[in-house]
């Protein structure tokens, strides 16, 4: 079934085009990582899934307008699209009836379970946490909802390596208990990548790479290459060629295994080291042609 | 209606001044009241039968006055920051990222002037005026005097009753526009909403009297500001029973285009909560 169906989705700011026209398409059950650098459109194509922003073309989630039927459609979506969002003056015992009162989907059992492996004290307000620990409540507030599509932008910015861990072994273990849609938008590629069903690269408000991680696997091998056999290796047009220690590292889009076998050792590239290497060959094509 | 309940009960939360301010005036009044007691019995003796009802009163008046008047400050900040404050703390978005509408939200904030204020400052007025009524008695028995003095001139239900039509009628209903415009300032400036509350109709009212030597919108905004305070002129004349809509107050047209007028800026707000984003 289909969950996020984007045609066309253009979204312009005064003069400047933060997406142009991208389609997008996709499926229950999928976790898609948006990448991309700075600017790239991530948190305007997030915000316009989730209702917060209008465009222009057509945009359907879960069958629905996000622009004209946000209320409705957030009983299913659930997102955090910034830091510091939650209110400052609000206890987080307030944070928790309110979000119980109003949201029929809202476990309140399950975001206390979270907040309990924090130090995070019922009684404080937002304002008296760190920012970590606003970050750590408002994810528990949102993990705790039982949504069909969770849309996170940045989810882990400002917390410590532990809890990004634990974040994400939630990420996952929740979306094995239930599957729904998850749409990550993050820097913190290596920290995603485990989870990804399918990576999106996004480039100055264009998607420029869309495959399933499967796919990335089958399609992409990084050879770590001995300088001697160095010139042989760039014979068979490498997409993205760095130096390691030693070694040069190169990568190869669509080439059989046995053949790049000849020159290295094999790997899945990264998808830090893929998306710099997608970026900078589109940058690249952009000032060839 | 859960919602509605919720989004009420959130602004309550974040505004402790809809109830601390009542009930700190109230205090205020309370104490002025206390040490004034002393000269009570002093002042009735002294007293005419012509003035006997107002030197008993005025206390009353006046602070029922002070905290109607206090409602009236407190409910215009809070309009002014209702819709203004959500979206340059940026926590727009993450009320935005629960299931309550557009509709449910401004109809939450606009009933806190024009509901629940009314109703917390009317509880405290009746409550301070109780706690004054019954000292009076005490007072004047303890001196000699009449207890019932006081009670024969205001009465219990009359406490109840002229505090009850003012705030319903003039700081709910007759108000109604000014918080609904406030609201819709609040949903739409971006910076300094107070200026672009007060600067518009205000240049209006200097436009329209340069230009056609005219006070239409003057006298519309005064008679929106003094409805309430139209049967007196000003406060040693003003008495508890003059506090209370005139009988002809639900026939008056003032009354329903403003309610018209509210109905159509809350419109406005609640398209602007929509369409707006955080600054």
């Amino acid at each position: 079934m289909t969950y996020i169906e984007a045609r066309g989705l253009r979204k312009t700011y005064g003069g400047n085009v933060a997406l142009h026209g991208i389609d997008l398409h996709i499926d229950e059950g999928r976790i898609v990582g948006l990448i991309g650098p700075n600017g790239a459109g991530k948190t305007t194509a997030l915000n316009a899934i989730v209702g917060l922003t209008s465009y222009e073309g057509s945009l359907r989630v879960l069958g629905r307008d996000p622009w004209n039927e946000r209320d409705e459609l957030v009983r299913d979506v659930c997102f955090i699209t910034d830091v510091a969002v939650l209110p400052r003056w609000i206890r987080v015992s307030q944070a928790l009836d309110f979000v119980a009162g109003i949201h029929p989907k809202f476990d309140r059992m399950k975001a206390e379970a979270f907040l309990s492996k924090t130090t995070i004290r019922t009684r404080a307000r937002v304002r008296e946490l760190s920012k970590g620990m606003v970050t750590q409540l408002h994810l528990a507030l949102v993990m705790a909802i039982d949504a069909r599509v969770l849309v996170l932008d940045e989810p882990t910015l400002g917390l410590d390596i532990l809890y990004r861990k634990q974040f994400y072994d939630t990420l996952l273990s929740d979306f094995l208990e239930r599957p729904r849609t998850v749409v990550v938008a993050t820097h913190q590629v290596e920290e995603v990548q485990h989870v990804l069903t399918d990576v999106l690269f996004l480039d100055r408000g264009r998607i420029v790479f869309n495959r399933t991680m499967e796919d990335v696997e089958a399609r992409y091998t990084e050879v770590q290459v001995h300088p001697d056999k160095l010139a042989a290796a760039r014979a068979l047009c490498p997409i993205a060629e760095r130096q390691g220690i030693g070694h040069s590292v190169l990568i190869f889009e669509g080439r059989e295994r046995q053949q790049l076998a000849a020159i290295g050792d094999l790997r899945t590239p990264s998808i830090a080291d893929l998306f710099v290497a997608v970026i900078n060959d589109g940058t690249a094509q952009g000032a060839r042609s | 209606m859960n919602t509605l309940y919720w989004s009420v009960r959130r602004e309550l939360w974040e505004n402790r001044s809809i109830y601390l301010a009542p009930l700190i005036v109230g205090g205020v009044v309370l104490f002025g009241f206390f040490i004034g007691l002393a000269k009570l019995p002093a002042r009735v003796q002294a007293a005419t039968s012509e003035n006997m009802h107002q030197v008993i009163e005025s206390p009353y008046v006046i602070g029922a006055m002070m905290l109607m008047a206090t409602q009236l400050v407190v409910s215009i900040f809070y309009c002014l920051d209702a819709l203004y404050g959500e979206r340059r703390d940026r926590s727009l978005l993450f009320w935005k990222s629960m299931p309550v509408s557009d509709l449910t939200t401004v109809l939450a904030k606009a009933l806190i002037p024009m509901l629940v204020l009314p109703l917390l400052t009317w509880a405290i007025t009746v409550a301070t005026q109780t706690v004054m009524l019954s000292l009076s008695g005490a007072v004047l028995a303890a001196n000699g005097l009449d207890a019932s003095l006081v009670s024969s001139h205001l009465s219990l239900s009359g406490i109840v009753w002229y505090n009850a039509g003012h705030l319903v009628a003039f700081h709910g209903l007759w108000y109604s526009p000014l918080y609904a415009w406030l609201l819709l300032v609040s949903a739409w400036a971006t910076r300094v909403p107070f200026l672009w509350a007060v600067l518009p109709p205000a240049a209006l009212i200097v436009v329209e009297r340069i230009a056609f030597n005219s006070r239409v919108v003057a006298l519309l905004l005064q008679d929106l500001f003094m409805g309430g305070a139209e049967p007196s002129g000003g406060v040693p004349g003003m008495t508890m029973e003059g506090m209370s809509p005139p009988a002809d107050f639900l026939l008056r047209p003032g009354l329903w285009v403003g309610l018209a007028l509210t109905a159509a800026l809350l419109a406005g707000a609640i398209r602007l909560r929509h369409s707006r984003e955080v600054i």
